[in-house]
Formats: C-alpha cells, sequence, structure tokens
C-alpha cells in the first residue's frame, strides 16, 4: 500500500526529528527513489488522467515553494499564490507575445517572481507573524487588483488566452492528451525538487530551521536572521514563479483565479494536510488535496469547501503534522514495540 | 464640487463606523486573547442572516430584528469560544489562522446550503428610506441612522470599558493575564465574555450592513481584508485605535472608488501596505 512505502520511506529519509542531531547528508534513500517512480508509473497507469496528474505535479512544486518559508523557516503568508501569477503572466504574456519557446519562459518567470519576492522579502521579515499575515494577504490583493484592472495586457476577468507554445527543446510538441505537459511537469518538478532537497540539507537550511525554532536565540550564534530570511522567500517566490509558469505553459491559459486568496489559502490547507517542514509533506498533501477535490467537487462544490473547512479545523484542533506527520508518530510507536 | 466632496466624506464615514462596529470585536480577541481570527466576518455574515431571516420569514420589523442579530450571534460566539477558540489561545499564529480559515470555509458552504449563494434583500422601514436635508446638503437617512447607531455604541463600550468593573477586568486581563487570574479575576470568563459580546457586535453589524455592504455567503471573505486591516492599522486591543483606523479607511475606500474609480480597490491595499510599513505596530500600537 501507499501508506506502507510513506512509512518506510520516512524511515530512511533523514526528516525525523530524532535524525536532525546528526550530521546532514544528502544521499538518496531507497524509498525516495520509489515516492519518484509512482508519478513516472502513473503515467503508464492512467493514460485518461495526465491533465489532472500535471496539475497535481504543478500544484505540488507550488505547495514545496511555500514549505520553503513556511515549514523551515517559519515565516507565515497569506499572499503566496501573488509569486505563483507573476510567474504564470510572465510565462503566458511572454507566449502571447511571440516567444513561446517552454524553457527560457519557465525560466523568465521564475526570475520576475524571485525579484518581487526579493524586493517584498524586506517587508514581509521585518514585522511580527500578524503583519506579515497582512503584508502577504495585502501584496497578494493587490497583484490581483492590477492584474484585473490591467485588463489590456492580462485580459483581466477573462483571461489570457491564445497562449502558443513551441516545442518543448524543439522536439516534443503539445499534444492533445497532455502527455508531454505530464512528464515536462515531472521533470521540472523533479529537478527544482533536487535542488531544494540539496538546500534544505545544507548548513543554510539547518539555520532556516534554527530560525524557526528560537528566532531569539540564532542572532546570538552569530547568525544573520534578516538576511536568511530574504534568501529563503527569494528562492520561494522563484519557485512559485517556475510552478505558476508551469502552470501557464502547460494548460496555454492564464485565469485571474492564479493570483486570488482561495489559491494562497488552499495552498496553506494542502501544506498542512501532508505536512509541512518536510518537502515530501507538501507533495503529499498537494496529491490528496487535488484528489479529493477532483471527486468530491464533482458531486457539489459547496460541500466541498465544508469539508476541507472541517478537515483543517480537525487537523488544527487533533492531528498536528498532518499526513506526514502521523505516519511519522506512527512509525515511532511501532519502532518502540519492536524493540 | 464641495458638496460633492462633503458628500463623499459622509459615506466614507457612514461606511467606516460600520466597519468599526464588526471590527472592534476583531480588535479584542487580537489584543486580549492574542488570536489571529479570520473567522470574525462569518460571525457578521450571521448577525445578517439571522436579522433577513427574521424579517423576511416571519415577519418582524427591521428595529427589532437587530436586537435579536446581536443576541443570536453573540451566543453562538460564546458557545465556539468555549468549545473550540479557547483550545487555541496559546497555539502558534499560524494554527490560529488555519482553524479559522476553516471555519469561514465551513460558514461559506453552510450559508450556501442555507440560503443560497445570491445577494439577501433587506427592506428599511419607510423612515429610513430616502434623503434627508441637513445645512443644505443631501444625506441617505439610512447612512445618518447608521452613524447615530454606531456613536451610541462607541459611548457604551467606552463606558462599559472605562467605568465599571467588567471593563477594568478586561482591562486587567488584558494587560497581564497572569497577574489578573492571581487577583482573583476569572479570566477564561472575562475571555468569554468578551468574545461574545465581540461576536455580537460583530453580527449587529452585519445585520446593520445588508444594505451597504450586502450579505451573500462570500461575504466573511470578500471584508476580511477590511476587518484585519482596521485591527492592524489601529493597533489590537483599544477602541480609538480601530475607530481612527476604520473612519481612515471608510473616507479613502469610498473617495478612491468614487474619484478613480478605474483603480478600484487598489487604493485601500496600497494605503494598508503603506500604513503598516510606516506603523507596524499600529496607529495606537500596543500589541498587533
Amino acid at each position: 500500500m501507499m501508506g506502507d512505502k510513506v512509512t518506510t520511506l520516512l524511515k530512511q529519509t533523514h526528516v525525523q526529528p530524532a535524525t536532525l542531531r546528526r550530521l546532514l547528508h544528502d544521499r538518496w534513500q531507497a524509498l525516495e527513489v520509489v515516492f519518484w517512480l509512482l508519478p513516472l508509473a502513473a503515467f503508464f497507469l492512467f493514460p485518461d488522467y495526465l491533465v489532472l496528474g500535471s496539475q497535481i505535479l504543478i500544484v505540488g512544486l507550488f505547495a514545496v515553494s511555500l514549505d520553503l518559508i513556511l515549514g523551515y523557516a517559519g515565516i507565515v503568508s497569506l499572499g503566496h499564490a501573488a509569486f505563483f501569477g507573476i510567474g504564470a503572466y510572465t510565462a503566458g504574456l511572454l507566449a502571447v507575445q511571440g516567444w513561446g519557446e517552454p524553457l527560457s519562459g519557465l525560466l523568465a518567470g521564475g526570475a520576475l517572481a524571485a525579484l518581487v519576492g526579493y524586493a517584498v522579502s524586506f517587508l514581509v521579515v521585518r514585522g511580527g507573524d500578524l503583519s506579515r499575515l497582512m503584508v502577504t494577504l495585502g501584496i497578494g490583493l493587490m497583484l490581483y487588483e492590477a492584474a484585473n484592472k490591467a485588463a489590456f495586457i492580462t485580459g483581466g476577468v477573462d483571461g489570457l488566452s491564445g497562449v502558443e507554445m513551441w516545442k518543448l527543446l524543439g522536439l516534443f510538441e503539445f499534444d492533445l492528451y497532455g502527455k508531454t505537459a505530464y512528464l515536462y511537469s515531472l521533470a521540472v518538478l523533479f529537478g527544482c525538487f533536487v535542488m531544494l532537497r540539496r538546500l534544505v540539507n545544507s548548513p543554510f537550511g539547518l539555520s532556516l530551521r534554527g530560525l524557526r525554532e528560537g528566532p531569539k536565540r540564532m542572532p546570538a550564534i552569530g547568525a544573520p536572521v534578516r538576511r536568511r530570511q530574504v534568501a529563503i522567500f527569494t528562492v520561494s517566490a522563484a519557485v512559485a514563479g517556475i510552478a505558476g509558469a508551469l502552470l501557464a505553459q502547460t494548460t496555454q491559459f492564464v485565469g485571474l483565479d492564479v493570483l486570488g486568496f482561495p489559491r494562497s489559502a488552499e495552498l496553506l490547507i494542502m501544506l498542512v494536510l501532508g505536512g509541512a517542514g518536510r518537502l515530501y509533506g507538501a507533495l503529499v498533501g498537494a496529491a490528496v488535496f487535488m484528489l479529493a477535490q477532483d471527486y468530491l467537487a464533482g458531486l457539489n462544490p459547496a460541500y466541498w469547501q465544508f469539508w476541507i473547512g472541517l478537515l483543517l479545523v480537525v487537523i488544527v484542533l487533533f492531528a498536528r503534522g498532518g499526513i506526514m506527520g502521523g505516519l511519522e508518530v506512527l512509525y515511532a510507536r511501532l519502532g518502540r514495540k519492536a524493540k | 464640487m464641495i458638496g460633492n466632496l462633503l458628500g463623499v466624506l459622509f459615506d466614507g464615514i457612514a461606511y467606516g463606523s460600520l466597519l468599526f462596529l464588526i471590527s472592534i470585536g476583531l480588535s479584542v480577541t487580537m489584543g486580549l486573547m492574542n488570536f489571529v481570527n479570520l473567522a470574525h466576518g462569518a460571525f457578521a455574515m450571521l448577525g445578517g442572516y439571522v436579522c433577513v431571516s427574521l424579517m423576511t420569514r416571519l415577519g418582524v420589523p427591521f428595529l427589532a430584528a437587530l436586537p435579536v442579530a446581536f443576541v443570536a450571534t453573540a451566543l453562538v460566539g460564546m458557545v465556539l469560544e468555549r468549545l473550540l477558540y479557547q483550545r487555541l489561545y496559546r497555539a502558534s499564529h499560524l494554527d490560529q489562522v488555519l482553524f479559522s480559515i476553516g471555519l469561514t470555509f465551513m460558514a461559506i458552504a453552510a450559508a450556501t446550503f442555507v440560503f443560497g449563494p445570491t445577494q439577501q434583500p433587506v427592506s428599511l422601514p419607510e423612515f429610513l428610506r430616502g434623503q434627508v436635508q441637513v445645512l443644505g446638503l443631501d444625506l441617505g437617512a439610512y447612512r445618518l441612522f447608521l452613524i447615530a447607531v454606531v456613536i451610541a455604541i462607541t459611548l457604551a463600550l467606552g463606558y462599559l470599558i472605562e467605568r465599571t468593573r467588567f471593563g477594568a477586568q478586561i482591562r486587567a486581563a488584558v494587560d497581564n493575564p497572569q497577574a489578573s487570574a492571581g487577583l482573583g479575576i476569572n479570566v477564561n470568563r472575562v475571555f468569554a465574555l468578551t468574545f461574545a459580546l465581540g461576536s455580537g457586535l460583530a453580527g449587529l453589524g452585519g445585520a446593520l450592513g445588508i444594505d451597504v455592504l450586502g450579505l451573500d455567503p462570500t461575504f466573511p471573505i470578500k471584508y476580511m481584508v477590511y476587518f484585519l486591516l482596521v485591527v492592524a492599522v489601529g493597533g489590537a486591543g483599544t477602541i480609538q485605535g480601530p475607530l481612527v483606523a476604520a473612519l481612515l479607511l471608510g473616507v479613502f475606500d469610498v473617495a478612491g472608488k468614487y474619484y478613480v474609480p478605474e483603480i478600484g480597490a487598489f487604493v485601500i491595499y496600497a494605503l494598508m501596505v503603506v500604513l503598516l510599513i510606516l506603523f507596524p505596530a499600529g496607529l495606537y500600537g500596543r500589541r498587533a
């Protein structure tokens, strides 16, 4: 079963708090490899669901970007969709204006989001939780309004259509079944993940965790708090921008909802559902959330919102740590019994 | 031109006083309990729906429905506080945010299920409709009524907090919950009653605001920013801070929408970010 795999996966990766005491290393474990073979297997097993599949991969990447600032550095954001939207509009507009080369569009989206993220980060990191919430929320809403009012560029509420993508690497055309889109998304997600996995397992990543756990103590050991926070916020914005660009390119459409508050809120929900501060939690949360949404929202959209709200309340009150956190606890108990 | 300006100012003040009425409860929750409650708008929505249901289904007159909206919302607030909110007073802000977003989603879904997704109509009594001539200015009768109600409530609140024993307990609990508990103040009871009062006022604001803000299931999300803004700019835990912030916000929002409609809500978000940068702890900052 999926659950067993993830449990064993946890056993072998170094995401458990206990192993943090040891020196960090980033050797790949067998079960991480298995985890990454799952989406590849899905490509062959569910050829009819590739469109949903690439959505999951893209949103997974987006969730990983939030995990960097929230799960690792402890920076709360209610407006992360801003960077997702910047990436999406950048890639979308480039293609509409006649430059449909996918990889450079992706990089442009990421770069612009990183730039905005860098500028914004100075406003975000200076306050406490509440003002961070408000500033991120405000920036998200401002961008939404800007895109809404600048309809002559962005298409406003009608969305940006006419996004024509060239062949990927000059070889693979984006087909109707989403095969290219799926593999492209998977490759980008995996590529970003490998780099971010290395990043969070570096001394830099460890210092981020230190900031989260003891914001008052880190300056005392000489860690440049603000600089670290600005750095990770910028990286996170860049990854969110890449995810947004990926969505624009694979769906060949940019809707105003890429910038909306619901997207930021749902992203938080996915991360908390999967378990923050683990990278894999973001991916698991995104997958579970998207699959549940696909099934339940098909039954009735209003009920879906009710259940997701209830789920959130239950997670906060009773199941801190989400799916991956729960599996860790389960594994710890089993381990104790085995001894 | 001058009359025009005064008209905008008047509308802005009416709008701002409504925002104040709804947000004052949030200011107390954030200042007193240090709880980031994004679901506050849901209480306002509940008050609005109670008012509308009473009027359309039972034929209760508008003015009689208002106190019922206050009491009903206050009761719901008290029950939720005892059952759920109080468990999270010591939790991280992130947990509080997630929890209250969850509550908001549930409230929206429930409102859609019960009342449908459409705007709810409200029929104001005859004497509150139309315009009134004041000093040569045509002012909306309902907006005058709104401002009067909010002034009355603000004075009553000021009296409650500054002059009564309960008010002294609230202030003591805000300043130092541990010392207050040590002096024999039942801090939990103060929290519950204050939360109920804040929710009740939000409910009353929601009921009063149907004509100005509208009422549909997306209400809690649509106005969430405004309520948060009032508190963040005004500084949590005071009365005059949110009052000034709400009036500022109301005037700027109305003026922005009137004079520069093409950039719309942009004015208010820009104002918010600028104010937060200039005054990180709010205009009357104590704890934000």
